[in-house]
């Protein structure tokens, strides 16, 4: 498979009165040509920053780092969409309207908003809103946007005379399902939706979820999935990539992340989750609560509460370790703990 | 019909054919003569024992909350009754209804809305001891205080007494509503999605802290949540909903792997399970879970259903049937569907 998209020590932070929020934290990520990214982790943890700055869709106090890179067909985002900040060196400063950058968005890559609930807006139709993003990127009349409106809506199956309704006749799974009509509008490579399911029922979930899938399949559209729920991913990613406080600590394979953990913060994920398959089992609370990241701990960031952590894991960063192939742990004990973590 | 399920523990509360209409209030349709009801809850019946915890599921806007606050006699009810140690509540007054507001408690989805921003959490605690008049002293209701704070992990709680709730993390809020719902030794509890808001983390120990007290105390709880896993996880039994019924009710496990009704086969199919390598079985159900206002006539699910059969499931009503010791299942099929386990059939995507 050929990459898509290789994010490299990417940094972001947010510039606050009392100094920075180390939000998101040297990740590295690859998406290939019509796979599935699933990153995960808890609130508050930088997936939504992860996400959009691949975009560089983010709020003006985030900064992001020198040295990060955005290679999306081989072109590095980051240089087309940011300038070196004057202000704080070792920095660049998002362009809020690059043009050139605005080419990628919606375009080649495009979003569904955590929330996207809320995303459209209340006065227009939402069909017209569709419209509207397609004719600002694509030369089109605005009968041909209306087909194109029209073959969307019933791929993600909702009724065509629903098009010219305002978004509070829509039910929450229907606003969904035309967000990502409107993700889909512009033939992107890369879809990154960010919880795109979470405030939904599970039958709602569901359909949404296997409609992504048959969708994605079916155009071959690449897919970076942020979400809390671990079963999200799980159901739907080929890799996995978990996160805990602005950083990546594991990344591999759906199989290799749940079946061969290799890091302590994903046991305790996993551990944490009921689940309606198998034996009840009573669950593994994580002690503590995650760190504030614009403090985060010296040394390991999640040693505070790791059952596993010695003296080394509270003063040194622990470094990345590819424990197979493509997996990888973020974890001074990786090695010594590969086999014997697991979330069953 | 009373869904009894042979437990001989004793009834801390019965609900006997709870109904709640709400009127809407939409002047034009007043104009047409008719008011219009939302049948929020529309003929319930169960029982809670001591020490039981029913975990109540169901889409969104199946009429969870609302049996929630009818227990509570935040509401009404339009007909039926919730009988509490031989008195229906909602005759209560006075001295009575005092009692039965000390004796039943509420745990509310977000530990920010439930909580005073001004209050502490020595104060927030307190506050239902001094309406309640219980403990002599000022120092004896400290006491009780502090022995509430550390049942709900928080300890040591002296530590926590003068915070404020925005000196609190999610958890540790969450923990401060339930010290306050336990200080008063309540004889049972409702829980409205107390764990949906919580970080993945914090909500396992959240959970674990209800089951032990359940364990500490034998209060009984109805546990609402829209969450199946997180369900299993806390229920004895498990009551879905549909449509402001209760559809099927039995043991936890028995609902979850030998449902019989075609809806809870749906909702529980739809449940993504943590495990890269679980078949995902997929039941069709069609539409949009129809408005309260219009309900289908005959058997509420028939037009989402896809078992239904015309001329049966949309002319007439399924009472709840026992399919099991204990397992009821309101469908006109539920004998067929609970024998041919129509769990086995799994459609692949
Ligand atoms: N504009 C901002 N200024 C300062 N800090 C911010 C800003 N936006 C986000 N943060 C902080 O950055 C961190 C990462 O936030 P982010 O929204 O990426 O997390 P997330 O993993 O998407 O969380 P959630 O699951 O709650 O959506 C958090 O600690 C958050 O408080
Ligand atoms: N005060 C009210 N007036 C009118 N309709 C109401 C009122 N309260 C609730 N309803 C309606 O009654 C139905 C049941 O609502 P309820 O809040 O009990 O559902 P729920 O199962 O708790 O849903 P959720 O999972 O979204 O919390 C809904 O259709 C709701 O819109
Ligand atoms: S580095 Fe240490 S603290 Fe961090 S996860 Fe590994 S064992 Fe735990
Ligand atoms: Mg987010
Ligand atoms: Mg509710």
């Amino acid at each position: 498979m050929k990459k898509l998209l290789e994010v490299k020590n990417l940094s972001v932070h947010y510039k606050i009165q009392a100094g920075w929020v180390y939000a998101v934290d040297g990740v590295n990520l690859e998406v290939n040509h019509g796979e599935t990214l699933g990153l995960v982790g808890e609130s508050g943890c930088g997936k939504t920053t992860t996400g959009y700055g691949v975009t560089q869709l983010l709020p003006s106090n985030a900064y992001i780092k020198e040295e990060s890179k955005i290679i999306f067909e081989g072109k590095d985002l980051v240089k087309l969409g940011t300038h070196p900040s004057k202000k704080y060196e070792g920095y660049r400063k998002i362009e809020e309207y690059n043009p050139e950058m605005r080419k990628y968005r919606w375009a080649k890559i495009s979003m569904i908003f955590q929330g996207a609930m809320n995303a459209f807006n209340p006065v227009y139709k939402v069909g017209d809103q569709i419209i509207e993003a397609i004719l600002a990127h694509e030369n089109m009349t605005k009968q041909e946007a209306l087909k194109r409106v029209e073959e969307l809506y019933r791929l993600v199956g909702i009724p065509k005379d629903r098009i010219n309704n305002y978004p509070h006749e829509y039910s929450g799974g229907m606003k969904q399902r035309a967000m990502i009509a409107m993700a889909l509008a512009l033939n992107p490579d890369l879809i990154i939706a960010d919880e795109p399911t979470t405030a939904l029922d599970v039958v709602t979930q569901d359909r949404i979820l296997g409609e992504m899938v048959r969708l994605q399949k079916r155009e071959k559209i690449a897919m970076i999935l942020i979400t809390h729920d671990v079963s999200v991913v799980a159901e739907m990613a080929h890799k996995i990539a978990v996160m805990y406080a602005g950083n990546l600590v594991e990344k591999g394979t759906a199989k290799e992340v749940f079946k061969e953990t290799a890091h302590p913060y994903t046991e305790a994920l996993l551990n944490a989750f009921p689940s309606i398959k198998g034996e009840k089992k009573r669950l593994k609370a994580i002690p503590g609560s995650p760190p504030d990241l614009a403090n985060p701990p010296k040394g390991c960031r999640f040693a505070p509460r790791c059952p596993y952590a010695k003296d080394i894991c509270l003063e040194q960063e622990p470094p990345v370790v590819e424990i197979s192939p493509g997996h990888y742990s973020k974890c001074h004990f990786a090695e010594e703990l590969y086999g014997e973590l697991g979330g069953e | 019909m009373d869904a009894e399920n042979g437990d001989n523990r004793k009834v801390v509360i019965s609900v006997r054919n709870l109904k709640k209409y709400f009127e809407l209030h939409i002047g034009m349709f007043k104009f047409w003569g008719e008011p219009i009801y939302v049948k929020a809850v529309d003929g319930i019946s169960f029982n809670l024992h001591e020490g039981e915890i029913i975990g109540m599921v169901g889409e969104s806007g199946c009429g969870k909350t609302t049996t929630g606050r009818l227990l509570t006699r935040l509401e009404n009810p339009t007909s039926g009754q919730v009988i509490f140690e031989g008195k229906n509540i909602a005759e209560l007054k006075g001295k009575d209804l005092k009692f039965y507001r000390r004796n039943v408690q509420m745990i509310f989805q977000d530990p920010y809305e439930s909580l005073n921003p001004r209050f502490t959490v020595q104060k927030t605690v307190m506050e239902p001891l001094l309406v309640h008049g219980i403990g002599d002293t000022y120092d004896d209701r400290v006491e009780l205080v502090i022995k509430a704070l550390e049942d709900a992990g928080l300890r040591p709680a002296e530590e926590y007494l003068s915070r404020f709730p925005h000196e609190l993390s999610g958890g540790q809020r969450q923990r401060v509503a339930i010290a306050r719902a336990l200080v008063l030794r309540p004889k049972f509890i409702v829980a409205d999605e107390p764990v949906s808001m919580l970080d993945v983390s914090i909500r396992a120990g959240v959970m674990n802290l209800m089951l032990d007290l359940r364990d500490k105390y034998n209060i009984p709880y109805i546990f609402i949540t829209h969450d199946i896993a997180v369900a299993r996880y806390m229920s004895d039994r498990i009551a879905v909903m549909y449509l402001g019924k209760i559809v099927e009710i039995g043991e936890t496990d028995e609902v979850i792997f030998n449902h019989a009704h075609p809806y809870t086969k749906a909702l529980i199919s739809a449940v993504p399970v943590p495990d890269p390598e679980h078949k995902h079985g997929r039941v069709e159900i069609k539409g949009e879970i129809p408005s309260p206002i219009n309900l289908p006539k005959g058997c509420r699910f028939w037009p989402r259903c896809p078992y239904a059969k015309k001329g049966i499931c949309d002319v007439k009503e399924p009472p709840l049937k026992e399919v099991a010791p204990g397992h009821f299942v309101a469908c006109h099929f539920a004998e067929k569907f609970y024998e041919e386990d129509i769990t086995e059939e799994t459609v692949e995507v």
